[in-house]
């Protein structure tokens, strides 16, 4: 199994260890990565607010970077994910759209062609290599932890879209690929209402109260339904879980924190990588693995 | 696949509450056995005419044009007169909990106040405002693709299946929501509209404005009419550059800031960003900053990544860009 690996921004700066747990984890699977190191910033669909053929030109670039190697394109972040996959979307869908955005390509001697699949690493791993197959990789079991999966909006919706890119058919109300990886990782998937709900990442800076909400229920919602942890397949829902909690008991007038793993740190756990390499001392919740790990046990 | 009706056992979990009488909701059981050929709002009826007549549902046309019978199950909107049973079945199985667009705003069963929807629906001015002759000359024509631009924000009919899946309108009553703004694309893309500009100058302000819309993609998900409210909107933010009418504030910095960040480094400068959006407002975010910094996850100026080939993207920024702020 062989990617072009589209990091993202947030991957070499705020979440360092979604990074270095997706390389760790790529690494005990077998899967070998290229990095893309030609692509640009997604766009975050803010870019997309103000220019949006812009937008499209420099999503296609990045695309095309990945039908040069002649891979599916991987990404590591919901929106990166859905940025990306809408411009492919777009142009496969209008060829009159996708010639004006090859005439500007041109400029620079590339060429969108939409050979190039889009997939998110968290599908690329249930459809290409298989639950089961890490079901049995899994050395250190997470059966001692409820686990609540928090989905991130740009993974499931729109799911027309979304059930189009890949092989995993998600229903947005009950999405379960998240929920059979932590399964798969011998951890007990928690069920509540927010996990397929918004983080508020996106109006951090214009609307905080709204967006501190949000945090708020989503946390709240998980332990409520009793989690020691959350796992999110998207970096962006991460941040604003893992260092907003602050923020965001203040909006809802209650204390919540959880530990927030990113999907690939969770396998990595049960996979046997050490708590450094997943980058686990990069959390503002700590998220002591051997300790907790050390307590149950007793 | 044959045309056969298939009928199949399901236990519904309906949501019943008389603002009149009762202190809180519950919920009441009700086992069916209903065929492929039924709707949701067949299920109400027969609520309504088997077990208790006392159920309440709003219902009129039956035929997805009136937006009246609009209802929740298992968490997602639809219109009842729409929503195939054996689709729901596979998409949720066998248990189905039916309840009102918004259980805070119910007055009996199904039936809920909209009288939220119906103030940000009139706030955006719903109509084309143009000062046309008594007695016009010509007609006012409009061009296929002039009429192509808003066909889809027309389709609209107000059931608030939107509405009231958006979780900005649920935590921030100011909202105007999806179906107010699906609604003002629809007449601002009206080449015979002349309120464009100031009806655009309402549409931004801070707390209710299009800036708050979180892109969750709630609203496209549920629309039974396929509006796509959440791309009326980005087409919203982008007529606010075109036409001049944004102003410089932390929402406009921050959708602007992103090109500004990959014009220099191809990847986007998250503490840059930071800067240029908030301006001295950022020294609000210095706690978690440096929380974040402790933990090594702010990237020192020396140290943020670069694209390989930036020429390229600067190249391409030049030549392609469309809007200017």
């Amino acid at each position: 199994m062989k990617y072009a690996l589209f990091t993202g921004c947030t991957a070499k700066q705020s979440t360092p260890e979604q990074l270095m747990s997706t390389m760790a984890v790529a690494d005990k699977l077998g899967i070998e990565l290229v990095e893309l190191t030609e692509a640009s910033c997604c766009g975050a669909s803010h870019l997309q607010d103000f220019d949006d053929f812009l937008s499209l030109v420099l999503n296609a670039r990045n695309i095309a970077y990945a039908e040069k190697h002649g891979l599916t394109m991987v990404t590591i972040c919901n929106t990166c994910n859905l940025n990306t996959a809408m411009t492919k979307h777009r142009l496969d869908e209008n060829p009159d759209l996708k010639a004006k955005v090859n005439e500007k390509l041109a400029e620079v001697g590339l060429e969108y062609k939409g050979t190039s699949e889009i997939t998110h690493f968290l599908y690329a791993i249930i459809d290409d290599f298989g639950l089961d197959k890490i079901k049995e990789m899994v050395v250190k079991p997470l059966s001692e932890f409820n686990i609540a999966p928090y989905y991130g909006c740009h993974n499931i919706r729109p799911s027309e879209l979304q059930n189009k890119t890949h092989k995993t058919k998600e229903n947005p109300y009950k999405p379960t690929s998240l929920d059979d990886l932590i399964i798969a990782c011998g951890g007990h998937n928690v069920d509540y209402a927010e996990k397929t709900k918004c983080c508020g990442f996106h109006v951090e800076l214009q609307a905080p109260k709204t967006a501190s909400i949000l945090t708020g229920k989503a946390i709240a919602g998980a332990m409520d339904g009793n989690a020691d942890m959350m796992v999110t397949p998207c970096p962006l829902c991460h941040l604003k879980l893992d260092t907003q909690a602050n923020h965001a008991s203040e909006a809802i007038g209650r204390e919540v924190e959880l530990p927030v793993l990113h999907m690939q740190q969770m396998v990595g756990l049960a996979l046997g990588c050490t708590p450094e390499e997943l980058g686990l001392q990069h959390h503002l919740v700590d998220v002591n693995f051997v300790e907790i790990n050390k307590e149950s046990n007793e | 696949m044959s045309h056969t009706i298939t009928t199949q056992n399901v236990n519904f979990k309906v949501f019943r509450f008389n603002a009149d009488e009762d202190y809180l909701p519950y919920y009441e059981d009700y086992d069916m056995e209903v065929t492929s050929e039924e709707v949701v709002l067949d299920i109400l009826d027969r609520i309504k005419w088997d077990h208790d007549g006392s159920f309440s549902y709003r219902r009129s046309c039956r035929h997805g044009i009136c937006g009246a019978c609009a209802v929740k199950v298992n968490g997602r909107s639809t219109l009842a007169c729409k929503e195939n049973m054996n689709d729901l079945v596979e998409l949720f199985g066998n248990e189905l909990t039916i309840e009102p667009l918004s259980n805070k705003r119910a007055v009996k069963d199904m039936i809920i106040d909209k009288g939220d929807f119906w103030e940000k629906h009139e706030a955006i001015h719903p109509y084309l405002i143009s000062d046309v002759e008594e007695h016009p000359e010509n007609e006012h024509l409009v061009t296929p693709e002039e009429a192509e631009e808003l066909n889809e924000a027309d389709l609209c009919i107000q059931c608030g299946a939107c509405h009231y899946a958006c979780p900005v309108v649920e935590v921030n009553d100011e909202f105007f929501g999806p179906a107010a703004f699906a609604k003002a694309y629809r007449f601002e893309a009206d080449v015979r509209d002349e309120a464009h500009v100031a009806r655009l100058d309402e549409l931004h302000k801070e707390n209710q404005g299009l800036w708050d819309c979180v892109k969750c993609y709630e609203c496209q998900e549920v629309c039974p009419k396929d509006v796509n409210p959440i791309e009326k909107i980005t087409k919203l933010h982008q007529m606010l550059f075109k036409e001049g009418v944004a102003t410089s504030n932390v929402a406009t910095r921050h959708a602007v800031g992103f090109l500004h960040s990959i014009e220099k480094r191809g990847v986007l400068d998250e503490g840059g960003l930071v800067l240029y959006s908030e301006g001295p407002a950022i020294v609000k975010h210095i706690p978690v900053a440096f929380k974040m910094f402790k933990k090594g996850k702010i990237a020192m100026p020396w140290a943020i990544p670069t694209s390989d080939n930036l020429d390229e993207i600067q190249k391409l920024i030049k030549s392609s860009q469309t809007a200017k702020f």
